[in-house]
């Protein structure tokens, strides 16, 4: 199973770790010892710097960088990550490829004095790590540049006017449909939510179902997205208070019951979200997936597909896509700081070609930096150029603050309102006071 | 000092790599547990910010925690006494089989070695499945019947496949224990009571039943805690690469995605849970054992 790739769309709030535990089993992630590398670390010696004129022409090639990935799922990106190391002129680079629950290995080890010197993170850096000092503000490097990357992920990278993390390449969701059996019912893609419903129901049969959004009738991948296409945001401007208790997010809640019970959306299915079996199936004519699932999608139906972001809920809405993004990160505790600073500039600033390799070789991705979609096979035309423009005009992810507690708090109120008819009103009254003490408590 | 023939010794050599393991894998990690809940420990085990009870307050505020001790006590109600009569009633059939104990022991005795995860995804993928092509599903269908949507929430009908895949797994197990315990009656009373004229139940109420309490204790205490460390199958079927439902949500699941969900580590409120997840336990073992114990002591005491 291709699981790990699509952890990063889950941002707080979210069992990071259900990939890999689901599909491995894996009982004890914290307890492994990441430090026993043994055969796991990929010494990656530099093939222009091996022999004799080693001294001559590599003035810091006596540094050795050790740099973390967690494991991708597509074949062929280990093998990628460890040529672009041993490609590197300036430094030794040893790539350590980490199976498991990569975050909480991580985690565990930087808090040790044998700290990775580059590493990814989830959307470059989490609050715990900023504010134990561990990551290295790498301001100096990207604010020169920082122009060319997607303004969406910089906005969430930047915290309190540091970054710390080079955008490595983007993954985002988004609303798989086919043109085809909307011409036939006569309904256009849809722009609001209103028009899903419709274009929904009117494309629906006896064996395909209308929407399909997950195995939770949607209100797990889907709960956030209520927030951002009622045109709210998660929390206020200084992040002291939720910023979407309003009447126009509640009545999105309400739309999607409806929409629930009318019996448009499918609750269940043989694939998740996240995987494209129900849409290839055609369990249903609308699915929410991920754009990693593109090239499975357009081999079962060519170019009869089509792809919208969420569609603008209620008065003040807006279409919206969530993303995620790793970025790369240096280890402020490490031995060779200035060293991995300038590694991390040179694979993920200037080698662009690397850069798209990345992002368009082994699976589906959107570069990093909006310049270089045009050169990604696979974002060239139709749906996939469609995504690339959604991610940087309509972007969303969980903001740094949006804590696992509150996401529990949210995706707990967001299910008993859709499945059980709560009131949302009623239901969201205790979270406005729990987000106040917990934002408080994050602040410190 | 060394004791006789160095028993003294002999006694530290053997206890000493048991005790060391305990203290340092057990001990102290609840003792630090302890010492973290009352901190605000995020991505840290050194914290500096006392915050007394604050983590306390914080789990008896959360209606989650709260409900999902609510899940462990429901879900204990359930699994407790199906496992127990289940597991007693195939141990007493297979105890009274002349031909093929051992072949029926092992076949029940199997989905012990199964691990939950992937009963759990078998459960889900295959049994549970709520799509029309689920296996349960296909054959409501060929009944005429709709799919019935099992893990999606709505309804209660999760807890049929958490309880079932719980006892399918556990229940071979346990009746391992009563037919041990069943070994251990002696031939004897069964014959006394038969040349008294009793007979089928009345020997099972008066003889098997009393004869099994200490079996019985065991396997309560067991199921009981178990039950309470309930985690790898819920999680693996209710849960979703991103989400977990608020439903069938025990108590370690809970604890789990409140500390550790999105990359994060809340280990003071991860501790503060633990101490009270601990203590919860610790007063079941005691209630149960003193009300199962009652009646055991009175006998012995007439007897001195």
């Amino acid at each position: 199973m291709k699981l790990n790739r699509r952890t990063l769309l889950i941002g707080g709030g979210s069992l990071a770790a259900a990939a890999t535990l689901a599909a491995c089993g894996d009982n004890n992630p914290i307890g492994a010892d990441p430090t026993t590398d043994g055969g796991a670390t990929t010494p990656a010696t530099d093939p222009t710097n091996g022999g004799a004129t080693e001294t001559a022409d590599a003035p810091g090639g006596d540094v050795t960088l050790q740099q973390w990935y967690h494991e991708y799922g597509e074949a062929g990106v280990k093998e990628a990550v460890e040529r672009y190391a041993a490609e590197y002129p300036d430094a030794t680079v040893e790539v350590k490829w980490t199976p498991g629950d990569y975050a909480q290995i991580l985690a565990a080890q930087l808090l040790t004095d044998d700290v990775p010197d580059v590493f990814e993170v989830e959307q470059g850096g989490s609050l715990d790590m900023i504010r134990a000092g561990q990551l290295e503000p790498l301001n100096d490097i990207l604010d020169p540049v920082l122009a060319d990357f997607n303004p969406s992920v910089i906005d969430r990278f930047m915290f309190e006017g540091k970054i710390y993390g080079v955008p490595q390449t983007v993954d985002m969701q988004l609303l798989y449909y086919r043109p085809s059996l909307l011409e036939a019912a006569g309904v256009e893609p849809p722009t609001t939510f209103e028009e899903l419903v419709t274009a929904a129901n009117a494309v629906k049969t006896a064996d395909m179902g209308g929407f399909y959004a997950g195995n939770d009738g949607g209100v797990g991948v889907l709960g956030t997205m209520f927030i951002w296409a009622s045109g709210h945001e998660q929390l206020n401007d200084d992040r002291t208070a939720a910023a979407f208790l309003t009447d126009d997010f509640y009545n999105a809640l309400i739309a999607y019951r409806e929409f629930s019970e009318s019996g448009g959306v499918v609750q269940a299915a043989s694939g998740e979200w996240y995987s494209p079996e129900a849409f290839i199936n055609e369990e249903a004519a609308f699915q929410w997936g991920g754009l990693w699932s593109l090239p499975e999608i357009k081999e079962a139906f060519g170019d009869d597909v089509g792809v919208v972001p969420f569609p603008a809920i209620g008065p003040k809405g807006r279409p919206a896509v969530p993303f995620g993004a790793f970025g790369a990160c240096v280890a402020a505790k490490g031995k060779n700081v200035e060293a991995a600073k300038q590694f991390v500039k040179w694979l993920w600033i200037d080698q662009e070609d690397k850069q798209v390799d990345f992002s368009d070789a082994y699976g589906t991705h959107v570069p990093a930096k909006p310049g270089l979609v045009p050169q990604a096979t696979k974002l060239a035309d139709g749906a996939g150029a469609d995504a690339a423009k959604y991610v940087a005009e309509n972007g969303f992810t969980n903001d740094i603050m949006w804590s696992g507690a509150l996401g529990e708090a949210f995706g707990a109120a967001v299910s008993n309102v859709v499945k059980n008819g709560a009131d949302p009103k009623a239901e969201f009254a205790g979270f406005e006071e729990l987000a106040a003490t917990e934002l408080a408590n994050l602040k410190g | 000092m060394r004791g006789h023939q160095g028993r003294n010794l002999w006694f530290l050599a053997f206890v000493a790599p048991f005790f060391i393991g305990l203290a340092i894998f057990v001990y102290v990690p609840i003792a630090w547990s302890a010492y973290l809940s009352f901190f605000d420990a995020r991505n840290t085990v050194n914290p500096t910010r006392f915050v007394g009870f604050d983590n306390y307050r914080y789990l008896f505020n959360d209606r989650l925690f709260r409900d999902s001790l609510k899940v462990f006590v429901l879900f204990a109600v359930f699994i407790v006494p199906l496992t127990y009569v289940c597991s007693l009633g195939l141990a007493l059939l297979l105890n009274n089989l002349k031909y093929g104990q051992a072949f029926f022991r092992s076949v029940f005795f199997i989905p012990m070695a199964v691990s939950y995860v992937i009963a759990a995804i078998v459960w889900r993928f295959v049994f549970f499945n709520g799509a029309r092509f689920g296996m349960i599903n296909s054959f409501i269908r060929s009944l005429g019947g709709d799919p019935v949507n099992w893990l999606g929430g709505g309804n209660n009908l999760y807890w049929v496949a958490l309880i079932s895949v719980r006892l399918w797994l556990q229940v071979g197990f346990y009746m391992i224990l009563f037919i041990a315990g069943l070994n251990q009656i002696p031939r004897e009373t069964y014959e006394a009571a038969s040349i008294d004229g009793a007979s089928g139940w009345r020997m099972l109420r008066f003889i098997t039943l009393p004869q099994l309490r200490g079996a019985s204790v065991a396997v309560i205490m067991l199921l009981f805690i178990n039950a309470f460390q309930a985690f790898d199958e819920f999680y693996n079927m209710l849960g979703s690469i991103g989400s977990y439902p608020p439903y069938g949500r025990p108590p370690l699941v809970h604890l789990y995605l409140i500390a550790f969900g999105g990359g994060q580590q809340n280990l003071g409120v991860g501790g503060a849970g633990t101490m009270i997840l601990t203590s919860i336990i610790v007063l079941f073992g005691l209630a149960q054992t003193w009300a199962l114990g009652r009646g055991q002591e009175k006998p012995k005491k007439v007897r001195a």
